[in-house]
C-alpha cells in the first residue's frame, strides 16, 4: 500500500537527448494510473524509471514515502509485467512465480501457499508444471501477472502488457486486470498507447507527448475537456475534428470565439440537420466515405470550398475533412451533400498554437 | 525434397554407397590388419578377411603396449588424451562463457577494446605462438603435466564469440525481470543464462572435445615422459622404429581405439549438438 509521487522527474541520455522533461505525477494509494501517449513520448521510459531499470537524471521518485532514486529495483517493493512477459523459458510456471520469492529467502511452504493462491485466482492451477512455451499467449500473460501478484508488492507496474494479445483476448484481460487490481487494491501504473485501454482502466489518466505531461486527470474529465489539441486528437476514436479558425465564415458563426484559433468538435457531437448553428457550428459537407461499425456509422465528409477558408498549414489534419458520427446504420450516401450541426456548448476552442483552451 | 524416379534414384544410391565405401574401406582395413599376425602383414600377404589375433592384439595394445618404440599401454595414453580433451573442452567453455557474460552484460572501461583483443586472438592459433607459449609453459614448470597440456589451449576467441552472439539474442527483459525478482549478476548468470545456454554448451563441447582429442603438435612438444604421452603422439611413435619391425597390428588397433571416444561423444550428444547449432531456444 503506497503512494507514488514523481517530482519534476527528468531523464537525459548521455547523447544529450531529453526523454523526460520534468514530470510531476501523484498516484494515490490503491489508484490505477495509466500513462498514455504515442510511441516515443517517454511513457515507457518513465515507467522504467519508477521500476529502477533506468537511472533518474533529475527530480525525485517517491514510493510509499521513501525516495527511491538510488534504490535497486529489487528493493523498491514493486513488481513489473513486461510487454513480452519476460518469463524464464527454462522454468516451469510454478518456478517462474516462485523465483522472486526464493531470492528473498521466503520459506518454501509460504511460497507454495502464495503461488497456489495466485494460480487459483488466475486459473493457472492445472498448468503449474508446464513450461512457458507450452502455454498460449493469454496464459503466458497470466503467468506474468501471477509473478507480479505473488510478491504482494506496494506497486504494480505494467508495460503495455496486452499489446501482444489478439483483440478479443485483450478486452477480456483488460477487464481481468481491472478486477484484480480493485480486489488487491494495489497502487498500479500502467503504460499503453491504446487510448481505449487508457480510458477504461484509469483512475488517473496521464497523457504524455514528447517527454512532457499534456494533461492529468480523471479519464472522463480529460475526454470532456481536453486541455490541448494534442489531447483532444489523441483521446477518443475516431479523433476529434480540429479546424483552424481564421477570419472566415466558420469563426463568425461561433459566439465568443475571440482569441480562439482552433475549434474542435467530437464526431458524436454533430447532428445532421438543416437548422443553422445558432452560435454553434453548421458545416456543409460532401460525403466522401462511410464506415458502418454496426451500432454507429462514421461519415467522412469534406467541407465545401467556401467554408474551407484559407488553405490549412502543413501538419494539420487533412484540410476540410470532417468526421461525423451517426447512430445506427442509417445515414447519407456517398456523394450526398449534408449539413452537420454542433451546438455551442459542444465546441472546444483553443488558442492558435493548440496549447490552451479559451472561451470558458 | 524431390522424389527421383527409377534409374535416377538407384544412381543416387550407388553414388552414396561408393562414397561410403571410400570412407569406410581404410577403417575396415585397419580393423582387419589389427587382427592379423604382424609377420603376415610385413610380408605383404595380408588377407582382406579378419585374422585370428583379435583378442591377443587388443589385449597387448590396451594393457602392454609395443615392445619397441613406446612401451606405454594404449589404455594409459587414452586416459591422458581423455583428461586433456576434457580439460580443454570444459575449460574453454567455462572461460569463454564467463568472458562473454562480462562483455555483453557489464559496462566497464575499454569493454570494446577488450572484445577486439579477444577477437584478434582468433588469428593466432597454437601453431603460430608455439615458441612463446612453450617458453611460458616451461618457465612455469608445466612440462609433462596435464596443466601444461591443456592450459595454453583453453583461452578461446571462437567460443567467446559464439556465446556473445547467443547472449545478445536473449531478451533484455529477462535480465530486467531478474533484477526485479532480486537476482544479482551471479544469480542471473547461474539461474537463467546457464540453463538457456545448455544446447550451445553441448554443441561446443562436441567440437572442442574432438579438437582437444586430436591435438598432436602441442602434446608432442611438451611431453617427453612416456606416461604423459597422448594417443595421437603415441601412434606416431609406434610407427617410427629404427631397428625393429613396426608392429602394425598394434598400430592399427591404436588408431581404431583413438577413433572411439570422438565417435562416442558425437553419437551421445548428437541430438543436443544439432539443436545447439540450429535452434535458439527463447
Amino acid at each position: 500500500m503506497a503512494n507514488v509521487t514523481l517530482r519534476s522527474v527528468r531523464k537525459t541520455y548521455p547523447g544529450g537527448f531529453e526523454a523526460i522533461k520534468g514530470v510531476d505525477v501523484d498516484v494515490g494509494d490503491g489508484q490505477f494510473c495509466v500513462l498514455v501517449g504515442p510511441s516515443g513520448c517517454g511513457k515507457s521510459t518513465l515507467l522504467r524509471m519508477v521500476a529502477g531499470l533506468e537511472t533518474i537524471t533529475g527530480g525525485e521518485i517517491d514510493i510509499g514515502g521513501r525516495v527511491v532514486n538510488q534504490v535497486e529495483p529489487a528493493d523498491r517493493d514493486i513488481a513489473m509485467v513486461f510487454q513480452n512477459y519476460a518469463l524464464y523459458p527454462h522454468m516451469s510456471v510454478y518456478n517462474n512465480m516462485a523465483y522472486g520469492l526464493r531470492n528473498r529467502g521466503m520459506a518454501e511452504a509460504e511460497i507454495k501457499t502464495r503461488v497456489e493462491e495466485a494460480a487459483r485466482v488466475l486459473e493457472l492451477s492445472p498448468m503449474l508444471e508446464r513450461k512457458p512455451r507450452q502455454l498460449s499467449g493469454g496464459q503466458r500473460q497470466r503467468v506474468a501477472m501471477g509473478r507480479a501478484i505473488v510478491r504482494q508488492p506496494k506497486v504494480f507496474l505494467f508495460d503495455e502488457p496486452l499489446s501482444n494479445l489478439d483483440a478479443k483476448l485483450r478486452i477480456a484481460m483488460r477487464v481481468e486486470i481491472r478486477k484484480l487490481q480493485r480486489r488487491l487494491n494495489t497502487t498500479s501504473i500502467y503504460v499503453t498507447h491504446d487510448q481505449l485501454e487508457a480510458m477504461t482502466l484509469a483512475d488517473i489518466l496521464v497523457v504524455m507527448n514528447g517527454g512532457q505531461v499534456e494533461q492529468i486527470g480523471n479519464p472522463l474529465e480529460i475526454y470532456q475537456k481536453p486541455a490541448t489539441t494534442f489531447v483532444a486528437s489523441f483521446i477518443g476514436a475516431p479523433p476529434m475534428n480540429l479546424m483552424p479558425l481564421r477570419a472566415d465564415e466558420l469563426k463568425s458563426q461561433i459566439t465568443g470565439a475571440d482569441g480562439a484559433g482552433i475549434v474542435g468538435i467530437r464526431p458524436e457531437d454533430f447532428v445532421i440537420s438543416s437548422e443553422t448553428g445558432s452560435g454553434g457550428v453548421a458545416l456543409g459537407l460532401t460525403v466522401e466515405a462511410i464506415e458502418h461499425v454496426g451500432a454507429e456509422t462514421f461519415v467522412y465528409g469534406s467541407r465545401q470550398r467556401e467554408e474551407q477558408g484559407v488553405a490549412a498549414n502543413p501538419g494539420e489534419l487533412p484540410p476540410g475533412e470532417v468526421i461525423v458520427r451517426v447512430p445506427g446504420v442509417s445515414g447519407p450516401a456517398i456523394g450526398e451533400r449534408i449539413r452537420a450541426v454542433a451546438p455551442r456548448d459542444k465546441l472546444h476552442l483553443y488558442t492558435a498554437d493548440g496549447r490552451k483552451r479559451v472561451g470558458e | 525434397m524431390v522424389e527421383e524416379e527409377g534409374f535416377q534414384r538407384y544412381l543416387a544410391h550407388v553414388i552414396l554407397w561408393i562414397g561410403i565405401a571410400i570412407v569406410a574401406f581404410p577403417v575396415y582395413l585397419a580393423l582387419v590388419a589389427s587382427t592379423q599376425d604382424n609377420a603376415v602383414i610385413a610380408n605383404g600377404q595380408m588377407s582382406l578377411l579378419p585374422g585370428g589375433h583379435f583378442l591377443q592384439t587388443y589385449y597387448q595394445t590396451l594393457f602392454v603396449g609395443t615392445s619397441g618404440s613406446t612401451r606405454e599401454p594404449v589404455l594409459h595414453m587414452m586416459l591422458n588424451s581423455l583428461i586433456m580433451a576434457l580439460l580443454i573442452a570444459v575449460g574453454k567453455i567455462a572461460i569463454s562463457i564467463i568472458s562473454a557474460y562480462a562483455i555483453v552484460y557489464f559496462r566497464f572501461p575499454f569493454r570494446m577494446a577488450i572484445f577486439w583483443i579477444i577477437f584478434i586472438t582468433l588469428m593466432l592459433p597454437v601453431e603460430v605462438r608455439i615458441y612463446p607459449t612453450y617458453k611460458i609453459v616451461a618457465d612455469l614448470h608445466l612440462l609433462d603435466s596435464y596443466a601444461g597440456l591443456s592450459l595454453p589451449l583453453i583461452a578461446s576467441a571462437t567460443a567467446t564469440l559464439l556465446f556473445r552472439q547467443f547472449f545478445m539474442t536473449v531478451p533484455d527483459e529477462l535480465l530486467e525481470a531478474s533484477r526485479i525478482d532480486g537476482a544479482g549478476p551471479f544469480r542471473f548468470f547461474w539461474d537463467t543464462l546457464l540453463p538457456l545456454s545448455r544446447t550451445n554448451m553441448a554443441a561446443l563441447f562436441v567440437i572442442l572435445f574432438i579438437l582437444g582429442w586430436n591435438q598432436y603438435l602441442w602434446p608432442l612438444l611438451i611431453t617427453t615422459r612416456d606416461d604423459m604421452q597422448t594417443i595421437q603422439v603415441g601412434i606416431r611413435k609406434m610407427i617410427t622404429t629404427t631397428d625393429a619391425l613396426t608392429e602394425w597390428p598394434i598400430v592399427m588397433a591404436t588408431a581404431l581405439l583413438a577413433m572411439l571416444p570422438p565417435v562416442f561423444v558425437v553419437v551421445v550428444m548428437q541430438k543436443l549438438f544439432v539443436r545447439g547449432l540450429v535452434e535458439t531456444e527463447k
